[in-house]
């Protein structure tokens, strides 16, 4: 049987089991507008910027396994999405945009609303193709959802010009896909899995790494397993918050610019650093000469050989899937009879409580002035660590990072690799739909809501009944701390001047509206905010314009050079 | 240092932009970048000049890989590999100098592969170190244009880069 290109498209999202799709309309995709309000299987969820189209499926994809979808228009509607786009790809999160193009006659006449799509999103994806017939539909769409969630994840891209989405050809779809230059591994070498057990069973000062690869991979049962067994300390990144449980005492925390004490003295002090689904980013270890003035033994766990020895060189590199990874690790140390040494071990845990026992994420509490902590720690407490939790970027997403502790994988839903300010609300709308009836809060800043505020209508059109915690300081806080650390205290623009009444603002998008200004009051709102089950409450804290993210390791230092709260 | 890397990728459009695209966003060296479809017409195969510490050029080799549409890579700077390259040299010949440049052609196994009544156009392959001799071995002045095609490279005996 014949179908239009259209029509073709939206049969590949069913056969794929796609139920939602974040979207836009406009002209090029008007063909497939029209095929989608033909059937009844891929519901649509009218957003209303298509950067929170990508970011709500990014946001979906997060907190399930599933690949997010997103369809936007051709220029504008391309380009709107780029920064969804890019901050997908920089967090390596399963995505398939499909966006219309001009038709294909038309393109490279700049035409109305023509971008090149392929071209603009070629260095944000992990793959893109200019579909170019009708007949191709169904074949690249299954290549693309086959890149998107293989390997090291990525968001993928598919543009179908407006005449090919009108055009007829028959439709089959592929029931299996391969590309010859791309064969993802998923075991990690044996030998080197073998080489990295014994130096972990050798380790004086052990210390584990985990990052987002541990969430994306659905490895966090392996990794428990592992830590549990060996005993040994780990730390997560911002982006594998959740794939250890953080109330665990093994758990040291979060590393990095804002990580703990002990968290960044066990990295930097270890003598053998077990790598997991992380890269050494920059804001996780800072100065790379700093970091390798200690000598230690690296072994590094990843999908994606280009990860590995790229910022860091590393003693043992084992390229694989980390779910399988660990499960073999596991398996190789289980019928090994040798065990980590206790009486090292004994001594690197006491030295590790003394870190710890500085207590650096304490905070001095007001009864006058809303701390910032205070807020999230009675978010933790009424949502009993159980919460789908968003964040923007800027100090909320670092306290939230830090105060709330993530017990599961997939709850903490934050833009790390490009640190998109607009991220969290929309992010939010995607996990309630993928995960109708659980409670999802997103924790933001006034300047970072106000990048997608319209989508507080969308919110209201599909009843989601979201939790929105604003810890308003007035400032464009992370900024102006580094003013302040960094430029002399010369807050240059970073003061929110003619904010808008946020508590009247939700009542007009037709949402409830709270606004709190005394801390006796942020349990009692919290509380009655999460008892309102079916109403999407925003609740605008007033907080402590003066409070600063601590500890710090500021940019380009080491993570022994930490700034320390009371150092101030 | 200088490595010279050869490619196998899908013989698609926007195939070339992504592998530029690599290096530019990067910060990669390309000294010289050549392709043209092979004797299987779905690939392509490219050579790639380029100059960095080992830490960037194994960067540059797994980027490479990664790129969907590249099928295969291989450092022929890594073991025994041929390199050539194809210069044609368009120079004034006039007077004495006739004689001069076909002697000086010759001696480069160089041919001349156009003439005219004040031009020649020379042409010569080889490594690429050879062709820059022979622009330094004649007057400067007489040069009126170059062009080449950067280099090719090939592995010798059993390096042989096919799927
Ligand atoms: C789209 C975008 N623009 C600019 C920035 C730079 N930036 C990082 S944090 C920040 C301040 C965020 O302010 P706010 O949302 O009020 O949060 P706060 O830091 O006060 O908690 C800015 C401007 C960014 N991350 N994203």
């Amino acid at each position: 049987m014949e179908l239009t290109g259209a029509e073709i498209a939206i049969r590949c999202l069913q056969e794929e089991g796609v139920e939602y799709v974040f979207g836009y309309p406009g002209g090029a995709v008007l063909f497939i507008y029209d095929a989608l309000f033909n059937q009844g299987k891929v519901k649509h969820i009218l957003v209303r910027h298509e950067q929170a189209a990508v970011h709500a499926a990014d946001g979906y994809a997060r907190s399930t396994d599933k690949v997010g979808v997103a369809l936007v228009t051709s220029g504008p509607g391309v380009t709107n999405a780029v920064t969804g786009i890019a901050t997908a790809y920089l967090d390596s999160i399963p995505m398939v945009i499909i966006s219309g193009q001009v038709p294909t006659f038309a393109i490279g006449e700049d035409a109305f609303q023509e971008v090149d799509a392929v071209g603009i999103t070629r260095p944000c994806v992990k793959h893109n193709f200019l579909v170019k017939d009708a007949s191709e539909i169904a074949g690249t769409i299954k290549k693309a959802f086959y890149l998107a969630r293989s390997g090291r994840p990525g968001p993928v891209l598919v543009d179908i010009p407006k005449d090919v989405s009108n055009q007829k050809a028959p439709f089959n779809y592929p029931s299996s896909v391969s590309v010859r230059s791309y064969h993802p591994s998923q075991h990690g070498e044996v030998g080197q899995i073998k080489h990295a057990v014994q130096l972990l069973l050798e380790a004086k000062r052990p210390m584990i790494y985990a990052g987002g690869g541990v969430i994306l991979s659905d490895a966090s049962r392996q990794l428990t397993e592992l830590v549990r067994l060996l005993g040994f300390p780990v730390t997560n990144t911002l982006m594998g918050l959740g794939g250890y449980p953080a109330t665990d005492k093994q758990s040291l925390g979060m590393l990095g610019m804002h990580g703990t004490l002990e968290a960044n003295l066990a990295m930097q002090n270890c003598d053998v650093l077990l790598a997991v689904g992380a890269r050494f980013d920059d804001r996780v270890i800072g100065n790379v000469k700093h970091f390798n003035q200690e000598k230690r033994k690296i072994i590094h766990i990843d999908i994606d050989p280009s990860s590995i020895s790229k910022r860091v060189k590393v003693d043992v590199p084992i390229v694989g899937d980390v779910a399988y990874v660990l499960g073999d690790l596991l398996a190789v140390l289980h019928s090994s009879k040798q065990k980590p040494e206790p009486q090292a071990l004994a001594a690197w845990w006491a030295q590790i409580e003394e870190w710890r026992g500085k207590r650096c994420m304490g905070y001095r509490n007001s009864d006058e002035i809303i701390k910032p902590q205070f807020v999230l720690e009675k978010l933790y407490e009424v949502t009993r660590g159980d919460a789908f939790v968003t964040s923007d970027v800027g100090q909320h997403q670092m306290w939230t990072a830090q105060y709330y502790k993530f017990d599961k994988p997939r709850r903490w839903i934050n833009s790390g690799g490009l640190g998109t300010m607009g991220f969290g609300l929309p992010a939010a709308m995607g996990v309630q739909i993928a995960n109708p009836g659980a409670t999802v809060a997103c924790v933001t800043g006034e300047g970072s809501i106000q990048m997608n505020i319209q989508e507080l209508s969308t919110c209201k059109q599909f009843r989601l009944p979201l939790k929105i915690v604003l810890l308003n300081n007035r400032y464009l806080g992370m900024v102006r701390q580094w003013q302040e650390f960094f430029h002399g205290n010369r807050y240059s623009e970073s003061y929110m001047e003619a904010l808008p009444d946020f508590m009247k603002l939700a009542e007009a998008y037709g949402h409830v509206g709270m606004r709190i200004d005394k801390p006796a009051d942020v349990e009692p709102a919290l509380r009655e905010a999460f008892a309102r089950k079916d109403d999407l409450v925003f609740m605008d804290f007033r907080t402590d314009q003066t409070e600063n993210v601590f500890p710090m390791v500021p940019g380009g230092k080491g993570l022994s050079e930490v700034i320390l709260a009371e150092e101030l | 240092m200088r490595h010279i890397i050869s490619l196998l990728m899908e013989n698609e459009a926007g195939a070339l932009s992504r592998v530029a695209g690599l290096f530019s966003a990067r910060g990669y060296n390309i000294e010289s970048l050549t392709v043209a479809p092979t004797e299987d017409a779905t690939l392509s195969r490219m050579t790639i000049v380029t100059s960095g510490s080992d830490d960037v050029i194994e960067q540059i080799n797994k980027q490479l890989n990664k790129l969907i549409e590249v099928v295969a890579v291989m450092d022929l700077s890594e073991g025994e590999h041929l390199e050539c390259e194809l210069m044609l040299v368009k120079v004034q010949a006039v007077g004495e100098m006739r004689e001069e440049l076909v002697r000086m052609a010759e001696i480069f196994h160089g041919r001349i592969i156009d003439v005219s009544d004040k031009t020649y156009i020379i042409e010569l392959t080889g490594a690429g170190s050879r062709l820059d001799s022979f622009l330094q071995a004649i007057d400067r002045s007489l040069i009126l244009e170059t062009v080449r095609t950067g280099a090719s490279g090939i592995g010798q005996g059993d390096r042989i880069l096919k799927l």
